[in-house]
């Protein structure tokens, strides 16, 4: 019997050892070893993302086909990873001040972070369910975290039982393409699919729909978004800002290898199922936050809109488009790591507070805070020049390079309608009269504002790095 | 003189001033003070090194000159800057003005002084980039950033329904913006550079030229603004503090029919011409209509707003007669509506800063307590108007000449414009400066003080300047301006010759 090889995965190797390692730190040293626990997950993260960036670029299956890693993977884990460490050390102060300071915290999202990473080497769709139900079955427990709270606990299970419903659909879909093609293999799928002659059933294709309903559901895309306002409003924010980030740069790391690679010659059966769901998204998105009131509602709504933007890339189906993905998506982790540190700071002296108007006056009683908050609303608006348009600007490019003009009307109009919600929280920071203010910011979230606020605001200075970053990692995709 | 990249120094200095005041704190007063001595003295360095370009300028080359490039997205979007006889009078407008507008805003902004500033400073580059920008990428950055801090200014510093006309304004220049925005992602992914003289000299194809030229005309229209488009100016201008309406009216306006010489007409010549009896259309309508509205306005920016559609209808109708004198015409009277509309917000906001009102029915007889205010004021409503040895009379009169030649009618419907613009702004006069002093505040209000004749003395020297000896700034445009019409004649007979081959 021949061993595979597991140099490959050792970032996951490591990652899910240190998962375990912790689990036992935590259990021995009892109660108050939350935050050791918290920065040594941050830490084990960290190097789990060192181990990616100095691992092999080049295309590297491994566990008989199940599994496969190149620069396209290395570029996606790396920026899961880094948004699920911010998220941890984001959620450390306001855990101990709320009393939710267990040790179990970090490590459920060490575990769904390792679930991503299956999910984004996934080379099967046996590994890819694998992964997915890992993450998603530690999202489940951290969204119920707030055990005493009913808010809390109602999310964490109405997420559960669409989670559930979604894995079904994605289950179902996954053993109808098997039945039709006989294997689950992406590798071969790809010579199957790309033989002389080929022609798609009904059956198979009816398979890859589920398939896409499975994954929109993770990535929160329209029509499979009903969970996303409840949940993000209801679980607590640090939570909710690990939601907003990692698990849809995982998904959407999953539909873009899954419908680039094995269903790359299918392009014509999916790519109008795709170009619905994003038009449906963008939609909804710019139109259902228009009245919402409480901020991190908005967001929910916020991040299926931008989701509909980077499935744009995706509908065009070249390397072109992925690149504007990529780049549409690390700008997005971004601004969403700096909007989440502000509302993580919106603390009155009676706790925290989520509502719109409660930022009234901000621009004069914390003038720094709402210049980030500010920076970070436009570049979701898309105005130029923050970080923000760019990402739009790339994916819309390869929307009408791949011919697709009514898509990139529709996204650039609706972004219009976008933006008047977007304006509307500048309005109440800067021309509202002072409501009461909010406590001092605490030194890790300044940071993590300020960093991120300027990458957002100085973007245009110096893009090439992430832009040559995307394009090569997205070049792989189409050897 | 290209060597020390002057055009990214007059973008860029406004900035520097910006972080200046950003790092400069304090106490409030302190704060306030020191912020606006800063801006003043960038705005004025920035006014005295543009002035240099202008020293620097060959007037004979029809080209590009001060050339800067630099790599920057990557796949043909790059840094380039550069200006030419249609651009460069436009940055000296900028620059002219901003320093006069810190100067408007010495004691009319009493609140969060600093961030005004910054506000200002920001917008001053963003103006400058747009008419330095040769590439479409930067070109549509700085036109669509301006956005941010005119929204500020009108929303933190407005009038009482100053959130209105902030989101009216925003959405509006949007919408219109990312229509363009299509058009050039079309036009990058057609030619692969989004370099504006390569697309210059790129011919389109006819009929996506049509679809093309509707796009800019989206976002062009909307900021120029023609008829019927134009709602958002009124409701912006009222509600904006005095040099916001200052900037809108003299330089933002401007960046619209900046567009349609440096994009439309260039690029797309026969979607252009096919065009051109919809514009002069529009145009007509605007001037008449919005000339009628002004007339029974009760509030005096808001007059000075609709006279701004009404004026701003003569440059498009100069533009797209593509004769010399037309287009020359054209670039004149926006220079000239920048300083005149500019000057006529600055006297509204005189008395305004004594008053608090701006109903035109709270005023009168001001001429026998503010006789020099009487006198500056009577010089811009002669230059609106257009009084031959104003800066008006020469636009006009070049832009009704150049419309004459091709279309009579166009003209003839123009010219009533101009007599509706008398009635309004010598009405407009009549009832603020003469007549009996009837309100009892009113008499003890105080005459122009030394700051506000540091304002309008340059103003006043400019408007007649112009008037009475515009060779210096017609001959900075002649050799652009030929050169644009040449191109453009040349494209319209190879169409027409192509389209009788295909007969």
């Amino acid at each position: 019997m021949v061993l595979p090889e597991f140099s490959y995965a050792l970032p996951e190797i490591f990652l899910a050892v240190a998962a375990m390692a912790l689990l036992m730190l935590g259990v021995f040293k009892g109660k108050e070893s939350s935050r050791t626990v918290s920065w040594a997950a941050v830490a084990s993260i960290l190097v789990a993302a060192g181990l990616v960036l100095t691992g092999d670029l080049e295309s590297r299956i491994t566990f008989n086909g199940l599994y496969q890693t190149d620069a396209f993977t290395a570029f996606m884990k790396v920026l899961a990873l880094c948004a699920s460490a911010i998220a941890i050390i984001m959620s450390m102060d306001y855990n101990s001040r709320e009393k939710l300071d267990r040790f179990e915290f970090p490590i459920l999202m060490v575990i769904a972070t390792l679930g991503m990473m299956v999910m984004i080497s996934a080379n099967d769709l046996m590994s890819l369910y694998m992964g997915i139900e890992l993450m998603s079955l530690s999202l489940y427990v951290t969204a119920a975290f707030r055990r005493d709270s009913v808010r809390s606990t109602e999310a964490g299970l109405k997420y559960f039982v669409l989670g559930a419903l979604s894995s079904g659909m994605l289950l179902y879909g996954c053993s109808l393409i098997y039945g039709y093609t006989g294997t689950t293999n992406f590798t071969n799928f790809q010579q199957i699919f790309a033989a002389e002659g080929f022609e798609a059933g009904i059956g198979l294709i009816v398979g890859i729909v589920f398939l896409i309903a499975g994954l929109a559901f993770k990535v929160s895309a329209v029509p499979f978004h009903m969970w996303t306002p409840d949940v993000y409003e209801g679980v607590p924010t640090p939570v909710t800002a690990f939601f907003a980030a990692a698990p849809k740069v995982a998904g959407m790391a999953l539909f873009i290898k899954t419908f680039m690679i094995p269903f790359g010659d299918l392009i014509a059966q999916w790519q109008q199922v795709i170009v619905f769901i994003s038009v449906a998204s963008m939609i909804l998105g710019a139109f259902a936050a228009i009245n919402q009131k409480n901020i991190k509602r908005l967001m929910a709504y916020s991040s299926i809109g931008h989701m509909g933007y980077a499935l744009v890339g995706l509908a065009a189906g070249t390397p072109e488009g992925v690149r504007g993905v990529l780049v549409y998506l690390t700008i997005y982790v971004i601004m969403n790591i700096g909007t989440f540190a502000i509302i993580l700071s919106m603390r009155q002296r009676n706790g925290m507070v989520e509502e719109i108007g409660h930022l009234a006056g901000l621009g004069k009683s914390r003038p720094m805070m709402a210049l980030m908050l500010m920076i970070f609303m436009f570049s979701l608006a898309g105005i130029p020049p923050l970080a923000g348009f760019f990402g739009k600007f790339y994916v819309f490019v390869s929307a009408v390079n791949a011919g697709l003009y009514a898509l990139a009307i529709i996204g650039l109009l609706t972004s219009v309608v976008g933006a008047f919600y977007y304006i509307r929280i500048v309005k109440i920071m800067y021309f509202d009269e002072e409501a009461e203010g909010f406590e001092p910011v605490n030194r890790t979230l300044a940071v993590l504002m300020g960093a991120s606020g300027l990458f957002t605001a100085l973007f245009f200075v110096y893009p090439a790095p992430l832009l040559s970053g995307a394009a090569a990692a997205a070049e792989v995709l189409f050897r | 003189m290209a060597d020390w990249n002057i055009l990214s120094i007059v973008t860029f200095l406004p900035l520097v001033g910006a972080l200046l005041i950003l790092l400069t704190g304090g106490k409030e007063e302190v704060a306030a003070r020191n912020a606006r001595q800063v801006a003043l003295w960038t705005t004025l360095i920035t006014f005295g090194l543009s002035l240099t370009i202008w020293a620097g300028f060959d007037n004979s080359n029809p080209g590009f000159q001060f050339v800067e490039k630099a790599e920057w997205l990557g796949g043909g979007i790059n840094y380039h800057m550069g200006v030419d006889g249609i651009s460069m009078l436009f940055i000296i407008l900028t620059t002219f003005l901003m320093p006069l507008c810190v100067l408007a805003s010495w004691n009319a902004i009493t609140t969060r002084v600093r961030e005004y500033m910054i506000a200002f400073l920001i917008m001053e580059t963003l103006m400058v980039g747009v008419f330095c920008a040769l590439d479409m990428v930067l070109f549509y950055l700085f036109f669509e950033a301006g956005l941010i801090p005119m929204f500020l200014i009108i929303g933190i510093w407005g009038g009482a329904n100053r959130v209105y006309a902030s989101f009216k304004f925003f959405l509006y220049t949007l919408l219109g913006s990312v229509l363009m925005l299509v058009a050039m992602i079309t036009m990058y992914f057609i030619v692969g550079t989004t370099d504006i003289p390569t697309l210059m000299a790129y011919n389109f194809d006819v009929d996506l030229q049509y679809w093309l030229w509707l796009a800019f005309f989206a976002s062009f229209a909307v900021k120029v603004p023609m008829w019927p488009v134009h709602t958002w100016l009124p409701d912006a201008h009222v509600q904006a503090p005095t040099a916001g309406s200052v900037i809108l009216a003299g330089v933002l306006l401007k960046m619209g029919g900046y567009g349609f010489l440096r994009f439309s007409i260039p690029m797309f010549p026969v979607g252009s011409e096919f065009f051109t009896p919809f514009v002069f259309a529009l145009s007509v309508v605007a001037i008449i209509y919005t000339s009628l509205v002004a007339l029974v306005q009760k509030d005096m920016k808001k007059l000075i707003a609709y006279s701004s559609v009404a004026h701003m209808g003569f440059i498009t109708i100069g533009i797209f007669t593509f004769t010399q004198q037309g287009l020359e015409g054209g670039i004149l009277q926006m220079l000239s509506h920048g300083i005149v509309s500019g000057a006529l917000f600055l006297c509204v906001g005189v008395i305004y800063d004594r008053m608090h009102t701006r109903e035109i029915a709270r005023y009168g007889g001001l001429v026998h307590r503010m006789p020099k205010y009487a006198l500056i004021f009577m010089v811009f409503t002669m230059a609106t108007i257009g009084l031959p040895g104003t800066s008006g009379f020469v636009g006009e009169f070049l832009i009704l000449i150049g419309t004459y030649q091709v279309s009579t009618w166009t003209a003839f419907l123009a010219t009533t414009g101009v007599i509706l613009g008398a009635a309004y702004s010598l009405w407009l006069y009549r009832r603020v400066v003469f007549g009996e002093m009837v309100n009892e505040d009113l008499k003890d209000i105080l005459d122009v003080n030394k700051r506000e004749l540091a304002i309008f003395v340059p103003l006043i020297v400019v408007a007649m300047w112009m008037g009475i000896y515009p060779d210096p700034f017609l001959d900075v445009m002649h050799a652009a301006v030929g050169n644009l019409m040449e191109q453009h004649q040349l494209a319209i007979e190879a169409s027409q010759s192509s389209l009788h081959a295909a007969k």
